[in-house]
């Protein structure tokens, strides 16, 4: 059909045809348009064939759903997180648009596979179709990279950490190595120009180059026609419709498990009859990326797993391990691949093709079972079997001489506990994973809770909100500087007894409230284990005063107790709010009272004076707690009779303290649990 | 016109010079906009890390004499191509003191294989990285077999007259064998 010819018969048709008459006439786009949709396929239209097609459907998913996403992504370390969080919790359809990019990438791995698979087992690599072979092996490159410079572009925690691993990679490249790393990520330290160099390889320059190489990739597959899969048994069919249609079908079902993932938790959740957040469907968004603070569920996305745990292969081998797993193998195999259209000349050849290819993927199916196996093993082990070894562990305190001479040197025995504790190192590691795994998705809640405050982010970024919130910041700074004397345990929990005897100082669990003082207050508990049993205060005035003047009756009424810890509470500023004024005035005119608690504790101006005991004006406050964080050896606290515990806040002219006068801040406002609540 | 063009198979002296002068023009067109991105896009290998210096991280009474490892943060100004931030944590030491002694051993948090956070396993006797597992002793050598080159990177660390830890803050490149200033 001439494409001019029909321009005859322009006087007949409707204003539609003779329009599109009139752009023939100038484009050809008919004889194009035939050109691209007549093509033959022989032996008519397969499921086999849809592969390629899917694949080119996920790209152009991934360039529209990806414009959408730049229009309201900023690439720096300040804004990456922060616009992503904006994306994924504020824009309508931010969580369907993200979720969308963030699914595809992944099906897009799996669609490379299977195409790949496809290609090689139906021998569609060899002459004449070699360049597009080699052409195909590169887009996967392409993708791949995409993927990986993907992942970090939300600045979170976890893609943070993998590109620290991948750029580490980058630089043991012999020569070039250092240059290249330095280059990717913008200098020597990860920060802003990291992100803009990834965006700009994720979004110009890989796609950039992915369209110029899928052009010819698809230039070069129509040349040289479609490789039909012998034996061919059906008569030949048009491309479209036949062929179009079975494409347009799987990209169909592909969309459809994209969506499927992202939709079926709000279904689920539905179906439960709980809300449904759309902020937390589809693609998730960890804490912001922080180099201060470590990350033990730094994971690669699961595709890329297993080269991860093809890095472990190489235990003990050193530097050259390393340099073999993460380059030269990987080098080797894609090498190899290359070669495959040459190789595949020979009948031979083709079936090593189609072998090596199963090879690896099973090869790499393998590696991330044992990847998923090492983290999640916890999960799954029956870990009542292994309780004996388990207790043998903790009395021999894993010492290989202790176990034989527990054994009695029965060799058998001494191996098969061996292997049992292997496999309590196991579930140790894996424990390690999910704890850090719960641990991090703990943080990213909080950070988004913050992010989503009524003052929203400040300009310096999320991070500096999340290194300000007591809620987050305080348990670890407790555990690091505090923990190995105070405990912080809820005196009704299961464990609590075993870590109170554990402890050397006061469990610190609700201090500054009436709860923590009643328990002060109580003869039976003031030399516990949650008070000052295990201090040098425990044979001090105050114990002897509680079990002796306020265990007296006649000295100390119950209700006048109760006022005193009433009117601490509210020196702390956490008093109930339904306390009556009356039992207030009464606690406070008691504890002020000379004869009374003012015998030692000054309060306000009640004339007693500093030193014999810690000041209780403002117990339990903010100002107050800072303060004896910051100095206990200060005369309004313990004075000389300070038991322990450091002057945290406290450092020589020139020195650093132990802790900034920020996190002594963060840890009083967490112990008071003074946080933001949305 | 077309008179005037030469015969395909018999080019002559002046289609030649065409030739050469049409690819040198095309080229020099096309050199300025990519020799000036490639000359910013290699800007980074301009950057070196700061010079080296110690700071101070924490008190000497805050690391128990015990030989146990204490991870510190450590604090100090930094800039971020355009961003400069006041003190705040830029990375992480293990400090740990024999008993009685006065001398105070620094290693760096990150881990020679391939730059994750190494950290102490909760019993206190190993140093472990969560990314592939390598293991240190407490003094930062090598559990066999590991994924990792070389044993943890230990820092300079010197105790001021007042009293100060302080550490020289140095990142090494991770995944050779050699400590390798980056």
């Amino acid at each position: 059909m001439k494409p001019s010819s029909s321009s005859n018969a322009g006087s007949r048709k409707g204003l539609v045809g003779r329009l599109a008459d009139f752009f023939d006439d100038r484009t050809g786009y008919r004889a194009v348009m035939h050109e691209a949709l007549y093509e033959r396929v022989p032996g008519g239209a397969r499921w086999r064939y849809v592969w390629g097609s899917t694949l080119v459907f996920a790209f152009m998913t991934q360039v529209i759903t990806g414009l959408f996403l730049w229009a309201s992504y900023s690439a720096s370390a300040q804004t990456a997180w922060e616009s992503v969080y904006y994306i994924q919790h504020e824009m309508a359809g931010g969580w369907l648009l993200r979720g969308i990019h963030h699914f595809m990438a992944q099906a897009m791995v799996v669609l490379l596979a299977l195409h790949l698979l496809q290609v090689v087992i139906d021998g569609a690599y060899k002459a004449p179709r070699e360049v597009n072979f080699w052409l195909g092996l590169i887009l996967m490159m392409l993708v791949l990279g995409m993927a990986l410079t993907g992942y970090l572009l939300p600045w979170d925690q976890k893609g943070y950490w993998a590109t620290i691993v991948a750029t580490n990679l980058a630089g043991i490249v012999p020569v070039v190595g250092p240059s290249l790393q330095q280059l990717v990520i913008g200098g020597t330290e990860y920060g802003h120009h990291t992100l803009t160099r990834f965006f700009a390889l994720h979004a110009g320059f890989l796609p950039g180059a992915l369209i110029l190489m899928l052009v010819v990739h698809l230039a070069l597959f129509r040349k040289h026609g479609l490789h039909a899969k012998q034996p061919i048994t059906k008569p030949d069919a048009m491309f479209w419709p036949d062929q179009v249609l079975k494409d347009a079908v799987a990209m169909l079902a592909v969309m459809a498990v994209v969506l499927g993932v992202i939709l079926v938790p709000a279904l689920r959740a539905m179906l439960a009859g709980e809300p449904v957040h759309t902020g937390h469907l589809g693609a998730e968004l960890g804490a912001p990326a922080d180099p201060s603070l470590p990350y033990a569920a730094a994971r690669p996305e699961w595709y890329f797993l297993f080269l991860f745990q093809f890095l472990k292969v190489f235990e003990g081998w050193g530097a050259t391990g390393e340099f073999l797993g993460a380059i030269v193998v990987p080098g080797l195999i894609m090498g190899v691949m290359f070669l495959m259209p040459i190789l595949g000349n020979w009948k031979l050849g083709h079936r090593f093709n189609v072998a090596f290819t199963l090879g690896i993927i099973a090869g790499a199916g393998l590696l991330t079972a044992l990847a998923l196996n090492e983290d999640y093993y916890a999960l799954w082990v029956d870990k009542a079997s292994l309780a004996d070894a388990q207790k043998l562990y903790d009395e021999t305190g894993g010492d290989a001489a202790k176990l034989a001479a527990a054994l009695g040197g029965d060799h058998a025995k001494i191996a098969a506990m061996e292997k049992q504790w292997e496999k309590l190192e196991k579930i140790r590691h894996s424990q390690a994973f999910l704890d850090a795994s719960k641990q991090a998705k703990l943080d990213a809640a909080r950070a988004i809770e913050l992010a989503g405050r009524p003052e929203k982010i400040p300009p310096a970024g999320m991070l500096e909100l999340v290194r300000a919130d007591a809620k987050s910041q305080g348990p670890r700074l407790f555990a690091q500087h505090c923990a190995s004397c105070h405990a912080h345990v809820d005196p009704q929990a299961p464990d609590a007894a075993a870590i109170l005897a554990k402890s050397s100082a006061a469990n610190l669990f609700e201090f500054g409230r009436a709860s923590w003082m009643r328990g002060l207050l109580d003869p039976a508990q003031v030399a516990g284990p949650a008070y000052f049993g295990n201090t040098a205060h425990t044979d001090g005035d105050m114990v002897s005063f509680v079990q002796g003047d306020l265990a007296d009756p006649d000295q100390w009424k119950k209700d006048d107790i109760e006022a005193v810890i009433v009117a601490m509470a509210a020196e702390a500023g956490l008093a109930d709010p339904g306390v009556k004024p009356a039992v207030l005035e009464r606690g406070r005119d008691l504890v002020t009272d000379g004869e009374r608690c003012g015998g030692c504790h000054k309060l306000g101006d009640n004339g007693t004076d500093l030193g014999s005991a810690p000041d209780l004006t403002g117990w339990g406050s903010r100002e107050w707690l800072v303060g004896i964080i910051t100095d206990p050896t200060h005369a309004r606290f313990y004075g000389d009779s300070n038991d322990r515990m450091p002057s945290f806040g406290k450092a020589a002219e020139g020195a650093a303290p132990m802790l900034t006068p920020q996190q002594i801040g963060l840890l009083a406002d967490w112990l008071r649990e003074d946080w933001y609540r949305p | 016109m077309a008179g005037n063009v030469p015969d395909a198979g018999n080019p002559g002296r002046r289609n030649f010079l065409a030739e050469v002068l049409a690819i040198a023009c095309g080229g020099l067109a096309t050199i300025a906009p990519i020799g000036a991105g490639v000359w910013a896009f290699l800007d980074p290998l301009r950057r070196k890390g700061g010079a080296a210096s110690f700071l101070p991280v924490t008190e000497l009474s805050a690391v128990p004499d015990d030989g146990v490892p204490r991870q510190f943060a450590v604090i100090a100004e930094r800039a971020d191509a355009w961003t400069g931030f006041a003190a705040e944590p830029i990375g992480a030491v293990y400090l740990r003191r024999a008993k009685g002694s006065d001398a105070v051993e620094a290693l760096s948090a990150t881990c020679p294989h391939a730059g994750c956070f190494v950290e102490i396993e909760t019993a206190g006797k190993c140093f472990r990285c969560p990314c592939h597992n390598s293991e240190f002793t407490l003094d930062g050598g090598i559990v066999n077999p590991s994924p990792s080159p070389r044993p943890m990177d230990a820092l300079e660390c010197r105790v001021a007259k007042n009293g100060s830890v302080e550490v020289k803050w140095e990142k090494f490149r991770a995944g050779v064998a050699q400590k390798v200033v980056q």
